[in-house]
């Protein structure tokens, strides 16, 4: 639980500090496991209830595990309109899973998303913490099979998955390869 | 590691200390359009003796991405646009090697000039002054670009009640969607009576196709900064914090070094500028909900529970976080402070209409030749933004309508393009400014269809507090699905009206009263859409896929088979190389077959 102490030791453990600290404990460990929780509960004023509520009404927090890589399908409304749906099926028909699921290989969990904001490169889906635009449904065979090539090897949480896209921007301990991006 | 080591005062200045500079547009679309790879390239490439390699934000030009400006050690300054490796390799050899500018990446370059012309012409940046020309992560850019002279001002020459009076005689109003006069805002905190008072930036931008918010914050966030201390100086608060949505890690990151240089600086802290005045900042993440853009759910989460919005009055200047007068104001109106300070409030209310003054930011997305981030004085009309501006369609299909304001807003069909952008204006044709965007859409799109689309968003979105919009939006959601899939009946047109109109009236919050707005906007101006739908059974801009009926041209087809194991229902058949033929009886009209299609062979009618 040393991970979690440090977290709530840097929020402090007022009520306020619950969102921040669910989003760090999701950060190191990909999902928010029931004992990581528990010991917020003994150790702050936060109550399970509030931890519930709160974890069930933001769409970020999980409390199941999920693949070494997020690939996030955005469905705002330009990808929307220039075809976000016909790239989407493409990617689930390729991987073999519905949204919200996870590649039997333990590679990707698919999940659309509301906008991640590259609005005038639509239609855009995230995969890690790469943003790809101006997809077209027969890039993206490819697209993910040079991904799943590239990061055959990275699977330790804590390890750096890739060296491109922006860092973290703050001290967030062990970085999860995928738990820093777009809406979950 | 490279911005250290160029001398302080670098945006804008004569020299470079004799070295060539080039500054890589690092904004997220840039960096996803491969701008990333681009600054990763140069860094292995370039001889930092010679070349200084710089990041600036989001220059607003992204259907141009990727790009950088270059400037020479004498100050000249070149922008190249739609780079790739060889282009930046070329670049590099040509134009910093040999002198000799590379026209083929140019922004003015020949083909380009005149569209660039049109993009930046009509153009007036308040707001976006400093993006894409100042490095974002660095405090002496912003500071020789102007930024804190208006700080300075305030708390050097200003009482706090002549603050809020200029804001209000500028006429500013919000930015973030409904337009309440900023001025009188900050009255009513100035006025609330409280040791304690705090100030908020609204910067959850939740509506799908709107990132203006996301360009301020990661291109020019000492802006923000300096526009809310000039704020909380105004209205007399302590404590701020700034809402950012968790889908923008990097918008957080610059926002958060922005306010730790502030603090050193004494621009942000205890005492600032040696006035005795205190004020501090502090980013708050969200966690994905929409609801969060509205002012009371916000302040919600910022007390870390869930997002759920109350009744206002009380107002949350009355009583706000923890109980205590809050002032919420959005990324853009406090973008827009600092400048009117430093300009007066007669030169921003010499821009835009009546009661509209200023410029806005609008994020021009969809089916737009020239997509980006455009700030325009109030009162230009739509045309001048989509043709001019934009450069009409990107399809060669003529432009059907535009939607505004996201999931509140609404549809604006083309035959009102001579609107003038202005609040009021907007209003009446049943959209709503909203937070800026503005989607472009081409004649091969369904309204009812699009309806459907937001609706959708709406009814997840829906926090659940509430009724009306709850159980409300869902039922709108099963009659337009209802529609879209040739079930729908002239009954459900009528269904969908009434709902309309009560889920408007009668929800808690904005989400709710203005989750109608798509369908009374596309019901309004697209009616004969709804009603083809639901009499002939058709969709006039084949997109509805369960209306459509599918046949394949066999001059076209290539016999791949592709189509036929993509059909679920066994309904094409045909042989290797031979053009294939598609059964009507046993087709369920589901499109497999035309997305599968490599060669356009499929034709629907």
């Amino acid at each position: 639980m040393e991970p979690v102490a440090s977290i709530v030791q840097r929020h402090g453990g007022r009520r306020d500090a619950c969102i921040k600290i669910l989003q760090e404990i999701q950060t190191a460990y990909g999902y928010l496991p029931k004992d990581a929780l528990r010991w917020v509960t003994d150790h702050t004023k936060i109550t399970p209830r509030q931890i519930y509520g709160v974890a069930t009404f933001y769409e970020w927090f999980r409390f199941q595990p999920v693949g070494k890589h997020m690939i996030r399908t955005c469905h705002g409304t330009a990808c929307h309109v220039n075809g976000a749906r016909q790239t989407t099926r493409e990617v689930q028909e390729i991987l073999g899973v519905k949204d919200r699921e996870t590649t039997p290989d333990g590679m990707f969990t698919l999940e659309s998303v509301a906008c991640l904001g590259c609005c005038s490169l639509a239609p855009v889906m995230m995969v890690g913490e790469q943003v790809f635009g101006r997809l077209a449904p027969k890039d993206m065979k490819k697209l993910i099979q040079d991904y799943r090539r590239k990061h055959a090897h990275d699977h330790e949480p804590g390890k750096k998955a890739h060296g491109h896209a922006h860092k973290p921007g703050h001290a967030r301990p062990h970085a999860h390869p995928d738990g820093h991006g777009a809406k979950s | 590691m490279t911005t250290s080591a160029v001398p302080a005062a670098s945006s804008g200045s004569p020299t470079n200390g004799g070295r060539w500079r080039v500054a890589v547009g690092l904004g997220s679309c840039g960096a996803a359009a491969g701008a990333q790879g681009l600054y990763d390239l140069l860094r292995k490439r370039i001889d930092p003796a010679r070349v200084a390699l710089e990041q600036t934000g989001c220059a607003g030009l992204c259907h141009r991405e990727p790009m950088l400006e270059l400037h020479s050690p004498t100050g000249e300054r070149w922008t190249y646009v739609h780079l790739d490796a060889p282009g930046v390799e070329r670049i590099l050899d040509e134009h910093v090697g040999q002198g000799k500018v590379v026209d083929h990446h140019l922004l003015e370059g020949q083909d380009r000039a005149e569209g660039v012309r049109a993009y930046l012409g009509k153009q007036q940046k308040i707001v976006l002054e400093n993006c894409g020309r100042v490095n974002p992560e660095s405090l002496d850019d912003y500071v020789a670009a102007g930024g804190y002279a208006a700080l300075a001002k305030v708390i050097d020459t200003m009482r706090p009640a002549e603050v809020v009076e200029l804001i209000g005689a500028s006429g500013l109003r919000g930015r973030g969607g409904a337009g309440f006069p900023t001025g009188q805002k900050w009255k009513f905190g100035a006025e609330a009576l409280s040791p304690i008072k705090y100030l908020v930036c609204n910067g959850d931008e939740g509506d799908p196709g709107a990132f203006m918010d996301r360009g301020v914050m990661e291109s020019d966030p000492h802006r923000v900064v300096e526009g809310m201390v000039i704020g909380a100086y105004a209205i007399g608060a302590t404590q701020g914090f700034v809402y950012v949505r968790a889908e923008y890690p990097l918008a957080v990151k610059r926002m958060e070094l922005a306010m730790a240089q502030a603090r050193a600086a004494g621009h942000l802290g205890v005492d600032i500028r040696g006035s005795g005045f205190s004020f501090d900042l502090q980013v708050r993440e969200g966690a994905g909900a929409f609801v969060c853009g509205e002012e009371t759910a916000l302040m919600m989460s910022i007390e870390g529970e869930r997002g759920m919005p109350r009744m206002r009055p009380p107002y949350p200047t009355q009583a706000g976080l923890w109980g205590r007068p809050t002032v919420i104001n959005n990324v853009e109106t406090f973008a827009c402070v600092p400048w009117i300070v430093r300009h007066g409030a007669e030169a921003f209310a010499a821009l835009g209409t009546a009661k509209s003054k200023g410029t806005k930011v609008f994020s021009l997305a969809g089916k737009i030749k020239r997509g980006g981030l455009v700030e325009v004085p109030m009162g230009i009309t739509l045309r001048e933004i989509l043709e001019d501006v934009g450069g009409g369609s990107s399809t060669g299909r003529p432009i059907k309508a535009v939607q505004t304001g996201g999931p509140s807003g609404g549809c604006i069909p083309a035959a009102q393009f001579d609107t003038r952008i202005d609040y009021e204006e907007l209003a009446r044709l049943g959209a709503i400014m909203g937070s800026g965007g503005m989607i472009v859409l081409d004649d091969s799109a369904c309204m009812v269809d699009f309806a459907r689309y937001f609706l959708g968003f709406t009814s997840k979105e829906s926090c659940g507090k509430c009724a009306p919009c709850r159980i409300g939006t869902q039922r709108m959601l099963e009659i337009l699905t209802r529609i879209t899939e040739g079930k729908g009946t002239e009954q459900d047109l009528v269904t969908l009206r009434e709902l309309a109109d009560s889920i408007g009236a009668m929800s808690l919050c904005g989400l709710g009263q203005t989750a109608p707005n798509p369908v009374l906007t596309t019901m309004r101006h697209y009616f004969h859409e709804y009603e083809a739908h639901v009499r002939d059974k058709k969709c006039p801009a084949h997109s509805c896929r369960a209306l459509l009926s599918y046949s394949i041209d066999e001059s076209l087809c290539k016999g791949c088979s592709l189509c036929a194991q993509a059909c679920p229902s066994q309904a094409i058949a045909g042989g290797p190389k031979k053009p294939h033929v598609l059964d009507y009886t046993r087709c369920i009209h589901c499109g497999s077959c035309l997305d599968a299609c490599r060669f356009d062979a499929v034709k629907t009618a």
